[in-house]
Order: C-alpha cells, then sequence, then structure tokens
C-alpha cells in the first residue's frame, strides 16, 4: 500500500508541470517583482527564474558565457535590439501574437524591434530621461531651462545619473544637437557643458543611490532621472517632481524578447505576451524596483487613478512629442562616449 | 621502492588535489585572463592577438592612471588609520578588559560585520549625509554653522573602509597579543624600562606579525572592493576595481578589463612580496 502510494506520488511529481517546467529569464531589476510573475507562474504551472543585469554588453556576456537553451526570455534596451539580433541572441517573434496595436504609436518602435521586416522584440515599457527634483527646493521654473543647472545657482545640489547615453543625449539637446546626429566629429563639443555639469554635481548616482539621495535631501536635482526615479518614492516623498526642459528630454524604453535557441519558445512567447497584456503592464508600470509608463495605452484601464496621476498618464502625448530616442552608436562611437563619460567621472 | 621513494610518491599523492584546485581555479583562469588581456576589440568582436595596447592604456590614458593612483592612495590610508585605531582597541580588550568579559568585547567589536556589506555602506551613507545623524548632532551642539560635505567624497568611502576593517584588524591584532607571556614585559620593566619602551621594543616587535598579517588582508580587500567607493564616495573618485567594472558592464571590453584585472593582481602581489619578506626578515 505504501509502496504503490509513494510510485503515485512519484507519478505525479513527474508529470506536473508545476514542478518539472521552469523558465528562465534575464531581465532589468522591475520584473524581480514577485507581483509581476506570481500569476503568469499560477496561470501556467511553471516557475519562473529571473537574473537581473545591467548593461547591454553585461547582458551579451551573460548569453555569450551560458549554453543554448539556458534562457528563454530576454529584456533588452530598445535601442539595443539591433545589436542582440546581429548577435543572434533573439528568436523571431510573431508580429500577429502581440498586442502593438494597442500601443502608444510612438512605442511600437519598429525600426528598433524588427529587423529585416522580422520582428524580434516588443517594447513593454518606457519613461524618459530629464531633469527630478525636489520642488519645495528648488525653483521649478529654474528646471525648464537646462542652462540653470551650471549657472552656479544648484551646485553641489545636483546628481547625474550614472549612464552615458541618455546625460550625453541630454547634454547634446542643450548644445541644439538631436541625439541622433551625435556623431565622433561632433562629440568633442560635449566635453565642455559635459564637464561643467560634473563640476556643479555632487554625484554621479546609479537607480538606488539616486533615489537615496534625492530622497535623503543629499541632492535636490538629478539630470537624468524622470518618473522612473520619483514615481516610487511619491508615497514618501510627494515633493519629489519631474519636468522636461525646452531643449527636450530623452525617451527611454525597453524591449521584451526569446532568446534563440530556448527550448521552449511557446512558453518564452507566452510570458512575453503576458508582460505586454493591460494585466502584466499594469504590474510592471508599478514595479517596486521602479516604475515607467506601459507601452500598451490600453493599461489605462487596469492602473488606478491614483497610479496614474504619479505616472502623469494624462501628459504622454505632450511628453511623446518633446521626448527624443537615445543616440544609437556604433561601435567606434560607443567606445568614444564611454571614454568621455569615463573622463568626466574622474574629474 | 625504496622508503624515501614511497614518501615522495605519497607526498605527491597527498599534495596532488590541492595542486589540481589550484590549477583549475587559479592557474588556468588567471592564465586565460592574461592571455585576453592581449587580445583587442575590433568593434564590439574580441579579436585574439598579441597586442600590449590595453596595458599601455592602462599606464598612459589619466582616467585609468588615475583609477590606479585613487586606488592606492585610499588603500594606503585606510590600511594606515586602521591599524592605527585597531591596535589600542585590541590593546584594551586583551589587556583592560577582564578576561571572562573578553570574548563578549570581541563580539560587539566585530558585530557589525554580521551585517550585509552593501546595507552597512547605505547606513553610513544616512549617517554621513547632509541630513545625517551626524551633521544633525553636530548642528545641534553648535559645533558648526553649516552642515559638513562628507557623503560623497573620499573621506566617507575612507570612513567606510575603515569601519569595516577595524574590525578585522582587531581580530588578528587581539589573537597575537592575548598569546604574549606577561613575562615578557615584567621581565623589561624589571631591567628599567617605561611603560614606552616596553611597547616600543618588547610589545610592538612581538606583535608585528599579527598587525601586518591584517594590514595586508586589509590591503587586498579594500583594493579590490568596488561597492564602497561606489556608494559612498559618490562615483566621484574611480578606483581600478570600478573602471574594471565599467568595462565589463558597460564597453563589454573584456581584453581592457582583464589587463586592468592584471595590473589589480600585480599590486596586491607586490604588497604580499613586501610584507612577506619583511615578516621573514622579522622572524629571524
Amino acid at each position: 500500500m505504501t509502496l504503490r502510494f509513494g510510485i503515485s506520488a512519484l507519478a505525479l511529481l513527474v508529470a506536473s508541470p508545476a514542478l518539472s517546467q521552469e523558465l528562465n529569464a534575464l531581465v532589468w531589476c522591475d520584473h524581480a517583482d514577485p507581483a509581476l510573475v506570481a500569476p503568469f507562474e499560477e496561470k501556467f504551472g511553471v516557475k519562473v527564474n529571473l537574473k537581473e543585469y545591467e548593461g547591454t554588453a553585461a547582458g551579451m556576456a551573460i548569453l555569450d558565457g551560458s549554453q543554448p537553451g539556458e534562457w528563454d526570455v530576454l529584456v533588452i534596451d530598445a535601442v539595443d535590439v539591433g545589436r542582440a539580433v546581429e548577435a543572434g541572441k533573439l528568436a523571431p517573434l510573431p508580429a500577429e501574437a502581440l498586442p502593438t496595436a494597442d500601443f502608444f504609436p510612438e512605442l511600437v518602435m519598429a525600426e528598433n524591434n524588427t529587423v529585416g521586416g522580422v520582428t524580434y522584440a516588443v517594447t513593454e515599457k518606457f519613461g524618459y530621461n530629464t531633469i527630478a527634483y525636489d520642488k519645495t527646493k528648488v525653483d521649478p521654473a529654474d528646471m525648464a531651462d537646462m542652462a540653470t543647472l551650471v549657472s552656479g545657482k544648484y551646485d553641489g545640489r545636483i546628481a547625474i545619473y550614472d549612464y552615458y547615453l541618455p546625460v550625453l543625449g541630454l547634454v547634446a539637446m542643450g548644445q541644439g544637437i538631436a541625439t541622433a546626429d551625435i556623431t565622433a566629429e561632433n562629440l568633442a563639443t560635449l566635453k565642455e557643458p559635459l564637464f561643467a555639469l560634473k563640476k556643479a554635481a555632487k554625484q554621479v548616482a546609479d537607480v538606488v543611490a539616486a533615489q537615496t539621495a534625492l530622497a535623503t535631501g543629499e541632492v535636490d536635482i538629478m539630470v537624468g532621472g524622470g518618473e522612473w526615479v520619483t514615481a516610487v518614492l511619491a508615497a514618501d516623498n510627494p515633493n519629489l517632481d519631474w519636468t522636461i526642459p525646452k531643449q527636450g528630454c530623452l525617451r527611454w524604453a525597453q524591449s521584451i524578447g526569446v532568446v534563440a535557441g530556448t527550448t521552449q519558445p511557446d512558453l518564452a512567447l507566452e510570458f512575453v505576451k503576458y508582460i505586454v497584456s493591460p494585466e502584466g503592464q499594469a504590474k510592471l508600470a508599478t514595479s517596486a524596483c521602479y516604475w515607467g509608463m506601459p507601452a500598451n495605452a490600453k493599461t489605462g484601464d487596469v492602473l488606478t487613478p491614483e497610479q496614474k496621476a504619479v505616472l502623469r498618464w494624462d501628459e504622454q502625448a505632450e511628453f511623446l512629442g518633446r521626448a527624443q530616442l537615445y543616440p544609437i552608436p556604433d561601435a567606434g562611437l560607443d567606445a568614444a562616449m564611454q571614454d568621455l563619460w569615463t573622463e568626466m567621472l574622474q574629474q | 621502492m625504496s622508503l624515501a621513494a614511497r614518501d615522495r610518491r605519497l607526498g605527491w599523492g597527498l599534495v596532488a588535489p590541492a595542486l589540481a584546485w589550484t590549477a583549475g581555479f587559479f592557474v588556468l583562469p588567471f592564465a586565460a585572463m592574461v592571455g585576453l588581456s592581449f587580445a583587442r576589440m575590433e568593434g564590439r568582436q574580441i579579436v585574439p592577438a598579441l597586442d600590449p595596447g590595453n596595458y599601455a592604456r592602462v599606464f598612459t590614458e589619466w582616467p585609468l592612471v588615475k583609477g590606479l593612483l585613487n586606488s592606492l592612495e585610499i588603500t594606503a590610508v585606510v590600511t594606515v588609520l586602521s591599524v592605527l585605531l585597531a591596535y589600542p582597541l585590541a590593546a584594551i580588550i586583551a589587556f583592560r578588559v577582564p578576561e571572562r568579559w573578553q570574548r563578549l568585547a570581541l563580539v560587539l567589536a566585530v558585530l557589525p560585520f554580521w551585517t550585509s556589506y552593501v546595507v552597512r555602506s547605505y547606513a553610513w551613507l544616512l549617517v554621513l549625509g547632509q541630513n545625517g545623524v551626524l551633521n544633525k548632532a553636530l548642528l545641534g551642539a553648535g559645533l558648526i554653522a553649516e552642515p559638513l560635505e562628507i557623503a560623497a567624497t573620499r573621506v566617507a568611502t575612507v570612513i567606510g573602509f575603515v569601519h569595516f576593517f577595524v574590525m578585522l584588524l582587531t581580530l588578528t591584532i587581539y589573537a597575537n597579543l592575548v598569546q604574549l607571556s606577561p613575562n615578557y614585559a615584567r621581565a623589561a620593566r624589571d631591567l628599567g624600562a617605561g611603560p614606552l619602551q616596553v611597547f616600543r621594543f618588547v610589545i610592538l616587535p612581538l606583535t608585528l606579525p599579527g598587525v601586518v598579517t591584517g594590514a595586508f588582508l586589509t590591503f587586498v580587500l579594500c583594493i579590490g572592493d568596488y561597492i564602497t567607493p561606489q556608494i559612498l564616495g559618490g562615483n566621484n573618485d574611480l578606483t581600478l576595481p570600478q573602471l574594471i567594472l565599467l568595462q565589463l558592464g558597460r564597453s563589454g571590453n573584456f581584453p581592457l578589463a582583464s589587463a586592468l584585472s592584471v595590473v589589480l593582481m600585480a599590486v596586491v602581489s607586490l604588497a604580499y612580496l613586501a610584507s612577506a619578506r619583511w615578516l621573514r626578515l622579522e622572524r629571524a
């Protein structure tokens, strides 16, 4: 009797997808919120293993060092999808299975998510790299012009977001250069304004350090910040706000795709579909790590009015019109930009 | 087979697992890293080569040279300050605290070890910040008129490091001090030595192995750390490990990261050689 029960239990254990199937996803920290993946795990009876990474180069290195089939899903900077496709890291997606018709039109980003007419990724979340600040300590009118940041008025009260692409993009826009027009030739003209910004800044901070600095009053302004810095702190720090200066801002966007060589493409696709569904989008938009706007406009039906207010949902049409995309440098320009950034950090 | 030959074979047999472990997990990866440091980047591709260009960059490009200098300066200051603070603390625990309380005193001294390194660094940020505990206390006491700018500076990095390494050094120095027979000091005093002379000519030389061991560990751990400078230093004084991380995470420039790592290993090896040679001299 005991033996028969044991064999039955073993058979159930082997047959149960809940205990045998796992999905491995290489993601950004916002996907690590248990509230996001739990509904998917429950619905499909699988375990989703998440590994966080920062920086496309780091993500590519992880994939390079992995066995084929080890990873199923990849979250990546939307502007780097082409780079991942070129490196053979992403599998084609069936475009008809994705709800891109419901997306904010600017966020379909076909020029980034498709290569040669084939869809390899889909935008999942976006926001702005602009100027975040404490409105009780800073004159909001000053934040309407990037030039104020280096006027001396706010010296030592500024943090710079530690990511060269958006900040160099902002500096370029401050010089009247569109992000798409940054070249190896005009990069040198960004050195002086970038170094001037560093001189006025107290620190160069990653996401957590920036949030801490703003929340504790260590700095009052964050260049490169936006709703992704302030929204998650909104409940405890209602004084934190962000704005788009007259020079404009950058729009960040992250995409999700299926890793080439996955052994479970159907399940991986289901995960992608869940993430870009209004339910998944609402949870991703309000993730514990950082908030951001969902790419799927139908998420507005799922988010609460309070959440939409924090995300400034109703102002998106104007914001999208004033935002430029990240620079997409080739390898040579990318290296030159990073060298300039390293030089700035050592000033 | 002779007895000596059998002993030799047995000796090699016993050492073999350790040798295999060291070869597999240190020598081979290190050789691969050295090999990679001579490769070069073509676009975003790593191309195998015998190109010393990465080393040339490490020693000629100012941001990289400054990273090395920053690492050496911070590590030297941290090591010296940690020894200066840990020695008296260890001596107080060893000689002034009653024996039955010494264990508790040691536990209290190393208690901060039990918290996460990252959490401890962020906690220091809250202490040293403009609106932090320290500035509030000093402002409240009327000792300063304006908050001190400590967070996001090199001073904050040094404070965070010293707090951590004082604990480590206290343990190594205490271990040496408690092994000292009190008869050495008594004999010196009987021969007319004053307290300062007893310390300088008897206690200090006998405890130097513990000090040097702790100082070397401090040097190695400090020069290889990137979390503390990143969190407390405000990313303003990039150290060598931070530069390595930039190359790995951002650029994907593994050859340059490898060259920087080899230089870091060379610095640590020099520190080891210096301390090992010094220890041998003392023992002789």
